[in-house]
């Protein structure tokens, strides 16, 4: 009886909309479904197999995603320079930022490319995901692409606010004090939001405290910000964007339809 | 139970098979899930380094009747104020969302700069967003006369925060 309601359970999990829209096929064994697990993994299989001439029109699409990606890769090469001065201690960060300004030489010109194209990549985020909206692309087949879509969206947040903290000048310390004390008002997980008290939270083990590091913002803080907005969150943001083309190429561009009239 | 030997065969021909399935798979769990749970209990210090929460504030005498002494702020943040009845101390962090108000004498007011949240010099919340009073630290003197402030000690709440700990008494 147990192993009938467990294989009821799997059938009302395997046959919802949600499971289909991220696993195309089912269980069965065989060699066409083999086949299908190869071309259809991201891993496996990066290339589409066809796109249509109407798909590729700019003033449906904008560029806006492509644009997005290519600052993300002025992001990701810019960064990686300021990195070789940057160092996240509170004695010499504001110093080496402003080294970078004043004495590196190009130092100036590649700390304002990864200012200003880390401004524009959210910007522009926000471009393509209003374009995918209006064009009502972010309907099925393409539901779960929305859904990386926005978590792309919160990744590219959580990159401009850890990267926000690095400069450590007086704008830096208060965004980042203000933005962690929302923190605090997490349902469960913040120690002053609701139900929290039930787990036990308190100002030194919950959320807050796990993003600063400590209690208040300090070098705790400017060192967890730096790992993360160097090497946690652009390889997260790199993953999804992997999975997000895919599925792009995939369920096939929203303007392959011809519109007529 | 007409079909008991069947099943007891049945099982009996995968029982290795399942135990080694569930030693292998177990091991896989154990092994990634102490991880997982290491990793997250690795962000929870035990230690912090951060600033003592106790300090000496000078002494009584070095503060006026009516003054909102701003002496402490920079190094503690914290206002020490006097009145008639003795002194109590403002914790400089706003209660909206924690940046540090500022003093101004000539409107008697304690303003935040990042969202406007006013208070008054007893800490009360009076305008903008901030939903609580500021908090007073506790403070003590010590044998030599010393104040001594614990911002590791806060109190808000009206009736409370005019009692000792959190306010002083002196006679004038």
């Amino acid at each position: 009886m147990a192993n009938l309601s467990l294989k009821t359970l799997q059938d009302a999990v395997v046959e919802s909309q949600i499971w289909k829209s991220i696993f195309r096929h089912g269980y069965a064994m065989n060699r066409r479904n083999r086949l299908l697990a190869i071309t259809n993994n991201v891993f496996y299989h990066i290339l589409p197999t066809k796109i249509t001439k109407y798909g590729m029109r700019m003033r449906f699409h904008w560029g806006a995603g492509i644009m997005t990606f290519y600052l993300f890769m002025v992001l990701t090469f810019t960064g990686v320079l300021l990195m070789f001065y940057y160092v996240p201690t509170v004695p010499r960060a504001y110093y080496d930022m402003k080294d970078l300004q004043n004495v590196v030489p190009f130092g100036n010109i590649l700390r304002n490319m990864h200012r200003y194209a880390a401004h524009a990549m959210v910007f522009m985020v926000m471009v393509h995901m209003a374009r995918t909206f209006y064009t009502a692309s972010y309907k099925p087949p393409r539901e779960f692409n929305w859904v990386v879509g926005v978590i792309l969206l919160k990744l590219t947040f959580l990159l401009s606010f850890s990267g926000y903290l690095l400069p450590w000048d007086q704008l830096a310390i208060w965004a980042v004090t203000v933005g962690t004390n929302m923190a605090r008002a997490t349902p469960l997980l913040g120690y002053e939001g609701p139900f929290s008290n039930l787990i036990g939270m308190k100002i030194n083990n919950d959320i807050r405290f796990a993003l600063l590091g400590g209690t208040t913002v300090g070098s705790a803080t400017l060192l967890r910000f730096y790992v993360l907005h160097c090497i946690a969150f652009p390889i997260a943001l790199t993953a999804l964007l992997a999975v997000h083309f895919w599925r792009v190429r995939r369920d096939g561009y929203s303007g392959d339809v011809p519109i007529k009239g | 139970m007409a079909r008991a030997t069947d099943a007891s065969a049945g099982e009996e021909n995968v029982t290795r098979r399942r135990l080694f399935s569930f030693i292998g798979w177990g091991s896989f769990a154990t092994f990634f899930g102490g991880i997982t749970i290491a990793s997250l209990r690795f962000f929870f210090p035990r230690i912090l380094y951060e600033p003592l929460q106790e300090f000496v504030a000078g002494r009584p005498d070095d503060y006026q009747i009516g003054e909102v002494s701003t002496r402490m702020l920079k190094e503690q943040r914290v206002w020490v104020v006097r009145n008639e009845q003795g002194i109590y101390t403002l914790v400089a962090i706003c209660t909206h969302l924690g940046c540090t108000p500022i003093w101004h004498p000539s409107e008697d007011r304690i303003k935040c700069p990042c969202h406007g949240s006013n208070f008054l010099r007893d800490g009360q919340n009076v305008a903008g967003p901030a939903p609580s009073p500021l908090y007073r630290a506790a403070i003590s003197l010590d044998f030599a006369g010393n104040i001594i402030v614990d911002k590791g000690r806060k109190e808000n709440l009206q009736g409370k925060r005019d009692q000792p700990p959190f306010f002083l008494p002196l006679k004038a």
